[in-house]
């Protein structure tokens, strides 16, 4: 057969000389190489206090967005649910009342979106079935907690702050 | 001071000493944990442990108090009470055995001379040697009490490997003992400080003694009775809480006890070249000294450390191979050769 790769070598399968049995040589060369290896770079990320970069396209816990005007994008059309694999996201719609524009952007409104973040797989299929804009995948990541209910996340978790609220 | 005839000041000194010395091999060998587990994190490119207190420095201390207060337990057929007794014996030995190792030269405080060894007998390597054995059986029977076929594999293993490797272990300090004339390690200590190290003279000796330390303490690579990943942890497997935690630390403190002894008989023990022409008080000398043998000791553990990230496990047929055909007929040639120089210098 045809080499695929030029780093094919012949196995020496010749018989050992009386240095190589001895073995003694070989042990201090990979004595050499292991004590190398101690003033080598260190792989490890100590995490709280250092992060490693991510690339521009990382796939974090999900935020809710919403417009210029601070008004929630989310419409509870569903098909975030119906494109997630793992079934994570659950929502219950509502219907804008009068009075509340300022609020919700379109006429119809999530009054409940839940993510389960142990469900979650971070796929993203989500963020591209989103007609609306209103669901994101954000950097931050390794969410934490003592108990399985805390990793349901709500709207309190999801939605980012409101910007008209924040410039007062 | 003496009172019903019995010298106060020296019972006092001694016991002083052997607390010193009790208090320094289980910090040592506690230490080692942590130093063990830095060591094979450089070498494979990690940090190690750094969360418990400043660069993990309180990380021993973790691991000895969740071991404190792990649950006991003892298996239904086990035997009580060897199953109790294997630990302890473990333990012990590896405690008795610093005694004779000369830590120092003599410290004179108020007028009095206090020898900074514990027991100075003239048959110290005997001594040594009489206690290691008795090592053996405590993972005997632990192995044996357990009523669990991998820890009696495991203890089988320790038995023969032991055996083995003390017969060329052995020979090998023949060599050495015809060249110095005594078995005390103070006098061999005394005679390398003022000629060459042990070292120089029994090269050979010293490396057969080497490899036969790392055998008898069953460090890697002749870590066949604990083999983690063939026998579960070998004749510690049953043992939970501070007997497992006197195993370990037995191990650890075995590590430190042949540094010591391989510094004391081949590289000077508290020995160091220009000693004698320092112009110092001798007690500071001694002090001195005492960091010198300290030194040779941290480097011979983080010699044991070295060879245990870089060399695999040796299999069962090689390792008696290795000791039965290669160990003893070079640790035998060498005593020959040394024996025919020592006689023809003496003619």
């Amino acid at each position: 057969m045809q080499p695929l790769t030029n780093r094919a070598k012949a196995v020496d399968r010749s018989p050992m000389t009386f240095l190589e049995k001895m073995y003694v040589p070989a042990i201090a060369k990979g004595m050499g190489i292991t004590f190398k290896h101690i003033f080598k770079r260190k792989a490890t990320v100590s995490f709280p206090e250092q992060r490693r970069q991510f690339s521009p396209v990382f796939r974090g816990l999900h935020i809710l967005n919403r417009d210029e005007e601070g008004r929630e994008r989310c419409t509870a059309c569903g098909l975030c649910a119906v494109a997630c694999p793992a079934e994570a996201i659950t929502m219950e719609a509502a219907e804008r009342k009068p009075g509340e524009e300022n609020l919700y952007r379109e006429e119809k409104y999530a009054a409940r979106y839940e993510i389960n973040m142990l469900r979650c797989i971070f796929c993203g299929f989500c963020e591209e079935a989103c007609p609306k804009d209103a669901i994101y995948l954000s950097e931050t990541f390794a969410p934490s907690n003592y108990q399985r209910k805390g990793f349901i996340y709500g709207k309190p978790d999801l939605l980012i702050p409101n910007p008209k609220q924040q410039d007062k | 001071m003496t009172f019903l005839s019995i010298d106060w000041f020296f019972i006092l000194e001694k016991i002083l000493l052997i607390s010193a010395v009790l208090v320094l091999s289980l910090v040592v060998a506690m230490y080692s944990t942590w130093g063990e587990r830095k060591v094979a994190a450089w070498i494979q490119d990690r940090l190690g442990p750094n969360r418990a207190g400043p660069i993990g420095l309180l990380q021993p201390l973790a691991d000895g108090g969740k071991l404190f207060f792990k649950e006991e337990i003892i298996p239904t057929n086990a035997n009580r009470f060897l199953f109790i007794l294997g630990p302890s014996i473990a333990m012990l030995v590896a405690c008795m055995t610093s005694a004779v190792i000369p830590w120092g030269d003599t410290l004179t405080i108020a007028g009095h001379t206090v020898s900074l060894q514990v027991a100075d007998v003239n048959i110290g390597i005997l001594f040594i040697f009489g206690v290691l054995s008795v090592g053996v059986y405590g993972i005997m029977i632990g192995g044996w009490a357990s009523n669990n076929k991998y820890s009696l594999l495991a203890s089988v293993r320790a038995a023969s490997q032991i055996i083995s490797y003390e017969l060329p272990m052995g020979l090998a300090l023949i060599a050495l003992l015809m060249l110095t004339g005594t078995l005390s390690l103070k006098e061999i200590v005394e005679q390398q400080r003022h000629g060459l190290w042990n070292v120089v003279y029994q090269p050979l000796g010293f490396f057969i003694f080497l490899v036969c330390a790392f055998a008898e303490c069953n460090r890697a690579p002749f870590d066949l009775p604990e083999a983690e990943n063939e026998l579960n942890g070998g004749y510690h497997l049953e043992y939970s809480s501070m007997k497992l935690g006197f195993y370990l630390f037995a191990e650890y403190i075995n590590m430190f006890v042949s540094s010591a002894l391989m510094a004391t008989m081949y590289f000077g023990g508290y020995a160091f070249p220009g000693m004698d022409s320092l112009g110092v008080s001798p007690n500071t000398l001694t002090i001195l000294g005492f960091v010198a043998l300290f030194v040779k000791i941290l480097l011979f553990i983080f010699f044991f450390m070295w060879v245990r990230w870089t060399v695999p496990r040796f299999r069962y047929d090689q390792l008696m191979r290795l000791g039965w055909r290669v160990m003893i007929p070079l640790a035998l040639a060498n005593m020959l050769i040394t024996g025919a120089i020592v006689l023809a210098r003496q003619h």
